[in-house]
């Protein structure tokens, strides 16, 4: 019993009801101590999946979970069989694949994408696949053909997205970690709504290969976990080269737990997009956390970038043309439905795509794009010359109200207004809840970013946040 | 203003080949102009001196050895699994030649 101690709602947790709110880390030292079995985890897990039902985070569970999770532990695998709550746009072998869209309503892959792969064979254990955006198209999970997931902070809110159902599967605690992917904002503003870690890699850390394409020159898979440690440890276990995703990089995977703990008295942090009008409600919320930075020996102070208004129609274009490319190959010949069940969303995006790259249009449009593209690339560059790393918020404000999407034709866009930026240019980034409405019980987060490849600098600041600070009840006995 | 008619709307439909029927099309009309004025910033911004980035790996030429792998790939059965229709272990496709174009 001493033990628990350590883990004070642990206490309370020889009730194996509470075992669905460990993080990868408790969970680990209970099953290393044999405090708890991976039995009781998914006891505990299985009853808040059903008891989360009206959320509507799961569109498929994997029935062999248990069983699988019962192999990995007694291999003695780092991830020890505990349950990951996947994205529905990863393949997973005899498991239905939809990424929420109608036109795969029927397709069941024959094989794994290649984050699953490592997955498993660090032990993680597909719980189940989670509602999105259809084919990630969106922000809100509203465009999901399969019905919108509920905020499990407040369920008259939404999720955001397109990784909402993950975002919300680690928010309710109906799994102990989950993978989502990020576009641009895909992970960190669903994050950022549901009050969990999310980190989105350096594009070209983790493979894309048997993860449904939308946008493939900035598509990035990634955890979403409960603390910064286990991200880290999510993200060791599945990045790195990978052949059959050309665009994955031979640059070597360091330990990012080695460094963790180190503290950020070193570094000199430049707070982006402070001045942009949409902020202004809230950024006057998180003066004080900011000052967090600067009390753990920071140095941190307001600079001036690129106008991120300019990125959203840069995304947009290039979005839009890559999907249409993509999404051509959905025919209903070799998997799939026909292309009459695209949803209005996907309709909008091939077709604007299709536009912007056709003739007479693509300078004008693709072209202008790309070029813009270049100034953010070095606008960063030049940041990056003065700054170890760079924040700003993740989301504009809040998690909004279901149903404020409709008619909404670019409302993904300028919901993502200041994660754009560093999307198209591949820059890795990391949200940690920063803020509560205790009113609405609704949270902002701060959007921690790194030059390309520093993923262990996000996570060290990350970190020593959220130890500083108490906006993350996870964390408290990390 | 920038203009966006129902015609333009079905020729990209028919090249995209997404069925969109005419009330569809005056409403993604409106949608696809509405877009396009809020991309129109992009104007304001000198790049005529500006290389694009259509990548930000780095990567230069990433070859593989010409090689079979037996692990990447389907078996007849796998391959066609998914499929609707199949014949024989074929994909069975929608005529393209001799097609009723009316």
């Amino acid at each position: 019993m001493g033990d628990f101690l350590l883990y004070p709602e642990l206490l309370t947790e020889m009730n194996p009801k509470h075992l669905n709110s460990l993080t990868i880390v408790q969970a680990l030292k209970a099953l290393a101590k044999k405090q708890i079995s991976i039995d009781e985890i998914y006891e505990s897990v299985n009853l808040a999946v059903k008891n989360n039902q009206n959320l509507n985070i799961y569109l498929s569970l994997n029935s062999q979970a248990q069983k699988q999770a019962q192999k990995a532990n007694k291999t003695n695998l780092p991830l020890a069989g505990l349950p990951i709550a996947v994205k529905d746009n990863y393949c997973t072998k005899g498991l239905k694949t939809t990424a929420s869209a109608k036109v795969l309503d029927n397709f069941i892959p024959e094989f794994d994408a290649t984050v699953i792969q490592h997955l498993q064979k660090a032990g993680g254990v597909v719980l189940g696949k989670t509602n999105m955006d259809a084919w990630a198209h969106g922000s809100s999970t509203e465009t999901s053909d399969y019905g919108r997931t509920l905020n499990p902070r407040n369920p008259d809110y939404l999720p955001g997205g397109s990784s909402g159902g993950t975002a919300a599967a680690v928010a309710a605690n109906t799994c102990i970690a989950g993978l989502g992917t990020e576009t641009a904002g895909s992970i960190r503003q669903p994050s950022a709504w549901c009050g969990v870690v999310g980190l989105k890699p350096t594009y070209g850390r983790v493979s894309r290969s048997g993860i449904v394409a939308m946008a493939s020159s900035t598509d990035s898979p990634g955890p979403i976990t409960k603390t910064v440690t286990d991200a880290a440890l999510l993200l060791q276990q599945i990045a790195g080269l990978d052949l059959k995703d050309s665009t994955t990089n031979p640059v070597p995977v360091p330990d990012f737990a080695q460094d963790l703990k180190r503290g950020i008295g070193d570094l000199k942090i430049g707070l982006l997009y402070h001045d942009v009008p949409e902020l202004k409600k809230v950024m006057n919320l998180i003066e004080p956390e900011l000052k967090v930075f600067e009390r753990l020996g920071a140095h941190l102070e307001p600079v001036k970038a690129l106008d991120p208004h300019y990125a959203i129609s840069v995304y947009t274009i290039v979005q839009r043309a890559e999907v249409s490319s993509n999404l051509a190959r959905y025919t209903g010949v070799r998997y799939g439905l026909d292309r009459s069940h695209f949803a209005a969303e996907a309709r909008r995006r091939i077709m604007l795509g299709t536009f912007t790259l056709s003739k007479g249009y693509a300078d004008q449009y693709y072209k202008t794009a790309q070029k813009v593209r270049t100034l953010y690339r070095q606008d960063f560059a030049k940041l990056f010359g003065h700054y170890d790393l760079l924040i700003s918020l993740s989301s504009p404000g809040f998690a909004k109200k279901i149903g404020v999407t409709a008619g909404e034709a670019m409302f993904g866009e300028l919901e993502d207004l200041i994660l754009e930026p560093s999307s198209i240019v591949g820059l890795p980034g990391l949200n940690v809840p920063c803020y509560r409405d205790p009113k609405t019980n609704l949270f902002l987060g701060l959007n921690i970013m790194a030059p390309m490849w520093r993923e262990d600098l996000i996570l060290r600041a990350g970190y020593a946040f959220e130890q500083a600070t108490n906006w993350n009840e996870w964390a408290k006995n990390d | 203003m920038i203009k966006f008619t129902p015609a333009q709307v079905k020729h990209v439909a028919n090249l995209a080949n997404i069925p969109v029927d005419a009330k569809a099309e005056t409403k993604l009309a409106k949608d696809f102009a509405d877009t396009l004025e809020v991309i129109a910033n992009l104007q304001e911004l000198d790049v005529s001196q500006t290389e694009p980035t259509h990548q930000v790996t780095g990567l230069e030429n990433v070859w593989r050895e010409d090689k079979v792998t037996k692990e990447l790939m389907f078996t007849q059965d796998q391959a066609t699994a998914n499929a609707q229709q199949t014949d024989g272990g074929f994909f069975i496709v929608p005529r393209i030649i001799d097609r009723d174009e009316s």
